[in-house]
């Protein structure tokens, strides 16, 4: 039942021609995610990001990274749950399939054989792997959600729209990179998109998050200083055949890589697998092209409403309304013009 | 009190326990949220089941925009209105008000252009903004426009200022070249203004940040006017009354104008995407600017033929229109801040369009 007919290919007007390269994107599956931040640390080793952060703890379960920005191009959320939270996730899950959201109707499509049973291997990638088992440890009484949050590489990205310098760029992949030589620190992508990810790096010194007294802010030597900065989905790495950094390491391929048709088809297998086991929490982020961003190179599946995770619950790339914004402008400068000539002709000396 | 089954295993001193704190910050959105009380303290049971958030966190960052950000707004207006009419008084030949009107464009331009440069995070690098034009962007036409505005201000400035210094700017053969370009340049520069002063409400709404993305269908309008009213405001200070006359009326204008189109804005906004608009400082500035504007309006109207008080309303619509572009940057700058300014509002919307029967765009699926 794989919508992929509907997606668009991003990079297709962008002249790659004959370099042109399938979609890739990643495919963030929470559900078994344990929060190890092996991912963080791979990122920043590969990526040689700065710290970011007096290391100090910010009061958020194990989370003390904080959030997605300039040096911080993954970041686990950590989320503690009691049973009332449960119960309310699984009630908005089993919502989203009786509003009969895209894609979705009775399981009857599904495409393992096995069906509820027999969960499909998703793991048959990992060479000499047994079939492990996927079954999420399930307590009624409380849980701990953790997700790996990245750059949602946007089918219609806001943060590329916006850019006047032509520093961002889509790659022949379909990503949304940077060239950190070209970008001259604007700042108007941090505005424009609508996920919170991309951030300028601003000076050579690092804040301390936590507000305690005598936190002051660090000496650093930082490359690409005063300009944006985010994930580029390992661009370097995808050049030469190889996995991102983060879903290399990644111990329970919770973070996966790939082409991106494959990763949606999976994303959509695994969460009616999670429904047929009653687990009607689970929920797609981002694996619907027609979405308010055209859908996004990141696939998520959440265990709860977005909002939970600091993900926006209804994001919408702000380019989609500028025609109408741009109507607006014109009127408002003729309007404008129209003024000042009514004031010469109606004022005398 | 607690409601929360948990707090039963807790020991009953009230010190401050990790978890405790760590909990009661996590509510953060979901405020008093019995279940992670502090056991010693009285908390609130009203549930809110509107909207939860990330330990209280933003979902959309702020560009790292500063008040040199306010100042272009407001100067790029101010020069945009200038522009337009220094070139009404070159076609009616009214020398005071033109010879006024073309340095106060190019002054504002300069300052507006050193401003939004200050601000970059690599300044040296301004000249990037010119590498290519992208429709998409904003912020790229702007440049555009700004770079053609500054063209033809900066000529016809130029030889307004040879004029006042009676020759003896250090021209030489390029003299006559400058006197025979500054009608067309200053002609020019109109045309190009009054994108200039409009086009920067479409900057800051082609954007994530709430309270500027909310205000898409409105913004253009209230900068419009707010460059009409600082711009007459401006000629009104500069320019002797008998030839101020279209200043005052254009100060008139932009000020119905401003205040009416920021009303409008106000009443087409989700409460939570107008509070900031509304609330702490850049509501007060908001506030100010249009009291100022209709003081400034008034003024003009009663005493704008007798040269002290055209001056002074003057004055307050120059300072209500400065008031009005740093509140509105300021508001958006604060709904980024604060979770609920993005998240209640993108609830309320997907919501609606549920409500509709509209449920094949949500971000959110199953399978």
């Amino acid at each position: 039942m794989s919508r992929t007919a509907a997606w668009e290919d991003p990079s297709a007007e962008l002249h790659w021609e004959d370099q042109a390269q399938p979609r890739k994107g990643f495919f963030t599956d929470t559900s078994i995610c344990i929060g190890c931040k092996a991912c963080e640390v791979a990122c920043k080793e590969w990526n040689r990001n700065p710290t970011d952060g007096s290391f100090e703890l910010l009061e958020s379960s194990y989370d003390n990274t904080g959030a997605l920005g300039a040096n911080t191009w993954r970041h686990v959320a950590f989320v503690e749950q009691d049973r009332d939270r449960i119960t309310a996730a699984r009630e908005s899950g089993r919502q989203l399939v009786s509003l009969g959201m895209p894609g979705v109707g009775p399981p009857e499509s599904a495409p393992s054989a096995g069906g509820a049973a027999e969960p499909p291997d998703l793991l048959a990638a990992l060479e000499g792997g047994e079939q492990m088992d996927l079954t999420p440890p399930d307590t009624d009484e409380f849980r701990w959600l953790m997700s790996s949050d990245v750059c949602k590489h946007c089918t219609h990205a806001g943060c590329l729209d916006v850019c006047p310098t032509g520093a961002l760029f889509r790659t022949e992949f379909g990503t949304v990179v940077v060239q950190a030589d070209v970008c001259n620190g604007c700042g108007t992508c941090v505005a424009g998109c609508p996920f919170g990810v991309i951030e300028r790096r601003d000076d050579g010194t690092v804040h301390p998050k936590a507000e305690r007294e005598g936190a002051q802010r660090v000496e650093q030597d930082i490359p690409h200083q005063g300009t944006a900065n985010k994930c580029t989905l390992c661009y370097d790495r995808m050049v030469v055949g190889e996995t991102p950094a983060c879903a290399k390491t990644c111990p329970t391929t919770s973070i996966k890589y790939g082409d991106h048709e494959d990763m949606v088809e999976t994303a959509e297998a695994r969460v009616r697998e999670l429904h047929d086991r009653g687990m009607t929490e689970a929920r797609l982020y981002g694996a619907n092209p027609d979405d308010g961003v055209g859908g996004i190179g990141s696939v998520f599946l959440l265990l709860d409403e977005p909002e939970v995770y600091g993900l926006p619950p209804d994001p919408r790339v702000a380019t989609k309304d500028l025609p109408q914004m741009y109507a607006a402008a014109g009127l408002a400068a003729a309007g404008m013009l129209a003024g000042v000539a009514a004031a010469f002709l109606g004022s005398r000396r | 009190m607690t409601t929360s089954e948990f707090d039963s295993y807790r020991p009953e001193e009230s010190g401050r326990a990790f978890g405790r704190r760590r909990d009661r910050r996590r509510r953060g959105g979901r405020r008093g949220r019995g279940g992670g009380a502090d056991g010693s303290r009285e908390m609130t049971m009203v549930e809110d089941p509107q909207f939860s958030s990330y330990y209280g966190r933003q979902v959309v960052k702020a560009p790292p925009w500063g008040h040199e950000i306010g100042a272009y707004l407001f100067l790029g207006g101010l020069a945009g209105g200038s522009a337009l009419l220094a070139a009404g008084a070159q076609l009616t030949g009214r020398t005071r008000l033109r010879r006024s009107a073309r340095l106060t464009a190019a002054t504002a331009l300069a300052g507006g252009t050193v401003a939004l440069i200050a601000d970059l995070g690599r300044p040296e690098r301004f000249l990037y903004m010119l590498r290519t034009v992208k429709v998409t962007s904003p912020m790229s036409l702007g440049t555009w426009i700004l770079s053609g505005f500054g063209a033809g201000a900066g000529v016809a400035a130029a030889a307004e200022a040879d004029r006042v210094t009676g020759g003896r700017l250090p021209l030489g053969p390029l003299r006559r070249l400058l006197h025979a370009a500054e009608g067309p340049a200053g002609l020019g520069a109109a045309v190009l203004g009054a994108p200039l002063a409009s086009y920067t409400g479409v900057l800051l709404s082609n954007t994530a940040i709430p309270t500027w993305y909310a205000s898409r269908h409105h913004l253009p309008y209230v900068f419009v006017g707010s460059a009409g009213l600082a711009s007459g405001g401006a000629a009104m200070i500069t320019s002797p009354v008998r030839e101020a006359g279209p200043g005052r009326v254009l100060a008139c204008l932009g000020v119905v104008v401003d205040v009416v189109a920021m009303e409008r804005m106000k009443a087409s906004m989700h409460p939570m995407e107008l509070e900031p608009l509304e609330e702490g400082a850049p509501g007060t500035m908001v506030k100010w600017a249009e009291r100022l504007a209709i003081a400034g309006g008034v003024g003009t109207v009663l005493g704008g033929r007798w040269r002290p008080t055209a001056v002074l309303s003057g004055l307050a619509l120059v300072t209500a229109s400065a008031l009005t572009r740093f509140g509105v940057l300021d508001a958006g700058l604060d709904s980024a801040k604060d979770p609920k300014h993005t998240i209640e509002p993108q609830k309320a919307r997907l919501a609606a369009r549920r409500a509709a029967g509209i449920t094949g765009d949500s971000i959110t699926t199953v399978g």
